[in-house]
C-alpha cells in the first residue's frame, strides 16, 4: 500500500486562487523540498540580503514594522518579542522554533516543513542573526519523525552549500541548525514547557517571570517562535516589512496559514490573505467548497480547540449582525460572549449530525490527558470535567451537571501557571454557552440522545447560498 | 531490532554509542542531559520498549541519575514501558478526527487484530492504541507506526485492511 506524506493541496489549479501567497507560492513546484530547486526559485536572497546588508537591530525593525504576530497561536507580536530579548556580555542566546504542532485541528507547521523545509531553515538563518544567536535549534514533536528526517536532510543540504555552520557566505557569522524531537506532549508547545523538555526534563511550564527573553534555555536569553512566524520573515525581509503590512486588515498583517478540517468538501491547508470574510473561507470554491455530503453547517471552531466553539449563525456574523472576517480582531469580536479567536487557525467545522456534547467530552478527554499536573485547578479540574461530560454523553447526566461544568471551568480559568488550563475551560464553557439545550435534552433524553443526533440547534439557521448573498449585496 | 521481552545484560552497540556521541555535541559543554529524549528514541528503536534496565544504561551513559531517566520515560506518551508488538498501530481520537470516523476505523481495528486497546496480539506482531492530536486533522482519520511513524491518512476500513495484510506477511 503506497504511503503517502501529505500531498499538496491541488485539487483546485493555482490560477483560480487570486490571493498573495507569501509563504506557499512554490509550493507545487517539482522538488522543492530540495536545495538546488529551492535556491533555484529565489531561496535564501533573504540570507543574502541580511547578512550582507543589514544589521541585527534593522531586520528586528523590519519585523517590528510589518506586524507580524506569533502565529502558533498567541497572536504576540513579533518584533516585540524579539525586541525584549536580553543581551548581557559573556551569555550565549538562543532562538528556539516550536515546531511541537499539537492543537487539535491544527496542522499547517506539518505541511509546511513536509513540502518546503528550507522555507523555515531561511527563516531561522535570518532570524538568528538577528538575535545574535549562534546556535539554534528546532523542536519538533517527536511523532513527525518523517517531518525530522526531512529537516535533517535539508540541514545537510544547506550545510554543505554554505548557508550554514562558520563563516556564512564569507560575513563572519556562524550558526548551527539542530532539530531537537520532543517525546508526545501537548503541553511542550508551552514555551517554557518546551524549553523544559529540550534540557531533558519533564515539560512543566515555568512561572513567568522570568521570561525566556531574559532566562530561558540553560538560563540563557531565549526566543521561540512558532515555524510559522520563521517562515514569515522570508518574505519580509524579502520585500520589506512595509510591503507585508500592506497585506491583510487593521493590525492583522500578512497572510495566514488556515489548517481546515472536519466536515468540509475541500480540508486543507490554506494561505490567506487576513480579512477574507469567514462565509467565503467556508463556503467559496477557492477555499473548502462547502459543508460534505449536502450537510449544514452547525458550528465551527475557528482557531484550534482551545479556542471558544461558536454556532454557525455567530462564526458567519458577529452579534451586531457584521460580516466575520478571518483575522485576530473580527473572530475576537463580541469577547467570550459572542466571539472566538483566530488562535491557531485551526478551522474545524461540524455539520448538522455532529454532537456538540461528544465533541466536548473527546476535548476535555485531550486536556485531561495533556495536563502536565503542577497545578491542582487544571489537573483536578480537566479530570473532573472529563468525567461529567462523560457521564453527560452515555445518559447519565443530571441538570446539576450542566452548571456544575461551568463551575468548574471558571475555577481553572486564570488559577494556573500555564495557559492549559484556560484552553481546557473554554471549550467546555462556550458549548455550554451556545448549546444549552443540546445538553439539557442528553440529560431529559438520556436514551434518544444515545440513538439519535440532536440536530441543528437554534442558532444554526441553514444559510443562503453564497451566490445568493452576494447578488443581495 | 531486538524484541525482547527480557533484558538480563543489556549492552548498547558500538553503533549507537556513536549516534549518542554524535547528539551529545549538540548541546554546549556540561548539557548532556538535553540528549535524553532523543537517545530514547534511539533506545525505543533498538529494544523496542524502554525497561528499567535499558533507562539505568542511558542514565549511566549521560551520567545522570536514574530517576532523572525514569520521570521523563513516564511523562511523555511515545515512550513504552512494557513491550508491544512488532508493529504498533497509533490511531489519532481527537475531535477533527472523530467528525470524519476516526472511532469507527478504531472499532474495526479492534474487532481485525481480536485485541483491546494496549494489548499484543499472541503471534506478538501487533498492537493498537488511540493517541492524541497528529497535527494531520483535514486528512483524517490517520495512524501512525513507529519508530519511523510511517503514517497513513484518509483511512477507510479496507485500507487498513490492506495495512494489516502487508505488515503480516512482512518478514
Amino acid at each position: 500500500m503506497p504511503i503517502r506524506l501529505l500531498s499538496p493541496i491541488s485539487h483546485l489549479p493555482s490560477e483560480f486562487n487570486m490571493a498573495r501567497k507569501l509563504l506557499l507560492e512554490n509550493i507545487n513546484v517539482p522538488g522543492i523540498h530540495t536545495f538546488d530547486v529551492y535556491r533555484q526559485n529565489g531561496g535564501y536572497r533573504s540570507v543574502e540580503k541580511a547578512l550582507k546588508t543589514m544589521s541585527p537591530d534593522a531586520i528586528v525593525e523590519e519585523v517590528k514594522t510589518s506586524g507580524l504576530r506569533g502565529r502558533g497561536g498567541a497572536g504576540f507580536p513579533t518584533g516585540m518579542k524579539w525586541s525584549f530579548l536580553a543581551k548581557p556580555e559573556g551569555r550565549e542566546r538562543y532562538l528556539v522554533c516550536n515546531a511541537d504542532e499539537s492543537e487539535p485541528g491544527t496542522f499547517k507547521d506539518r505541511y509546511l516543513m513536509t513540502h518546503i523545509p528550507h522555507l523555515l531553515i531561511e527563516g531561522m538563518i535570518v532570524a538568528s542573526f538577528a538575535l545574535g544567536a549562534k546556535t539554534s535549534y528546532i523542536y519538533v514533536r517527536g511523532e513527525m519523525m518523517p517531518q525530522i528526517r526531512i529537516l535533517e536532510r535539508a540541514i545537510a543540504e544547506a550545510k554543505n552549500a554554505g548557508f550554514l555552520g562558520k563563516n556564512i557566505l564569507g560575513s563572519g557569522y556562524d550558526l548551527e541548525l539542530y532539530v531537537q524531537p520532543g517525546g508526545g506532549a501537548y503541553i511542550c508547545g508551552e514555551e517554557t514547557a518546551l524549553i523544559e523538555s529540550l534540557e531533558g526534563k519533564r515539560g512543566n511550564p515555568r512561572i513567568k517571570p522570568p521570561f525566556p527573553a531574559i532566562s530561558g534555555v540553560w538560563a540563557c536569553p531565549t526566543v521561540v517562535n512558532n515555524v510559522e512566524t520563521i517562515a514569515a520573515v522570508v518574505p519580509i525581509i524579502n520585500d520589506s516589512g512595509e510591503e507585508y503590512a500592506k497585506v491583510g486588515i487593521g493590525r492583522s498583517t500578512g497572510t495566514k496559514l488556515i489548517s481546515a478540517s472536519g466536515n468540509l468538501k475541500n480540508p486543507g491547508v490554506y494561505e490567506i490573505e487576513l480579512g477574507v470574510p469567514v462565509e467565503e473561507f467556508i463556503y467559496s470554491d477557492e477555499y473548502c467548497g462547502g459543508i460534505a455530503n449536502g450537510k449544514r453547517l452547525k458550528a465551527v471552531v475557528a482557531g484550534g480547540s482551545s479556542v471558544p466553539i461558536l454556532p454557525a449563525k455567530l462564526i458567519l456574523n458577529t452579534i451586531n449582525g457584521q460580516p466575520r472576517l478571518m483575522s485576530y480582531e473580527s473572530l475576537s469580536d463580541g469577547g467570550f460572549q459572542s466571539g472566538s479567536m483566530l488562535g491557531s487557525g485551526g478551522f474545524i467545522a461540524f455539520d448538522e449530525d455532529q454532537c456538540i456534547v461528544r465533541n466536548t467530552w473527546n476535548f476535555s478527554r485531550f486536556y485531561h490527558h495533556e495536563s502536565c499536573g503542577q497545578c491542582s485547578p487544571c489537573r483536578e479540574g480537566t479530570g473532573w470535567m472529563e468525567k461529567v461530560l462523560h457521564r453527560m454523553e452515555y445518559g447519565h447526566g443530571k441538570m446539576s451537571d450542566i452548571d456544575l461544568l461551568v463551575d468548574v471551568s471558571k475555577k481553572i480559568e486564570g488559577n494556573t501557571i500555564c495557559p492549559l488550563g484556560d484552553a481546557a475551560a473554554w471549550p467546555v464553557a462556550s458549548a455550554i454557552r451556545h448549546f444549552r439545550d443540546e445538553f439539557e435534552w442528553h440529560v431529559t433524553n438520556p436514551k434518544e440522545a444515545m440513538d439519535w443526533n440532536y440536530g441543528l440547534a437554534k442558532y444554526a439557521d441553514p444559510l443562503p447560498k453564497l451566490e445568493e448573498a452576494v447578488s443581495q449585496n | 531490532m531486538h524484541s525482547v521481552t527480557e533484558h538480563n545484560e543489556i549492552e548498547f552497540s558500538s553503533d549507537l554509542i556513536n549516534k549518542f556521541d554524535e547528539i551529545v555535541t549538540r548541546y554546549p559543554q556540561g548539557k548532556q542531559k538535553s540528549a535524553l529524549l532523543p537517545v530514547l528514541h534511539l533506545v525505543q528503536a533498538e529494544y523496542g520498549w524502554v525497561s528499567p534496565e535499558v533507562m539505568d544504561k542511558v542514565a549511566a551513559y549521560l551520567q545522570i541519575k536514574p530517576i532523572e531517566v525514569y520521570e521523563v520515560a513516564t511523562f511523555y506518551t511515545m515512550f513504552f514501558l512494557r513491550p508491544q508488538g512488532k508493529y504498533v498501530l497509533e490511531v489519532c481520537r481527537t475531535g477533527p478526527c472523530c467528525l470524519v470516523g476516526a472511532e469507527k476505523i478504531m472499532a474495526h481495528i479492534e474487532k481485525t487484530l481480536r485485541v483491546k486497546e494496549g494489548e499484543v496480539t499472541a503471534d506478538g506482531k501487533f498492537s493498537w492504541r488511540g493517541v492524541e492530536c497528529l497535527a494531520a486533522c483535514g486528512m483524517a482519520p490517520v495512524l501512525q507506526i513507529g519508530p519511523e511513524y510511517t503514517f497513513y491518512e484518509h483511512l477507510t476500513e479496507e485500507s487498513v485492511d490492506k495495512l494489516i495484510e502487508s505488515l503480516k506477511n512482512k518478514i
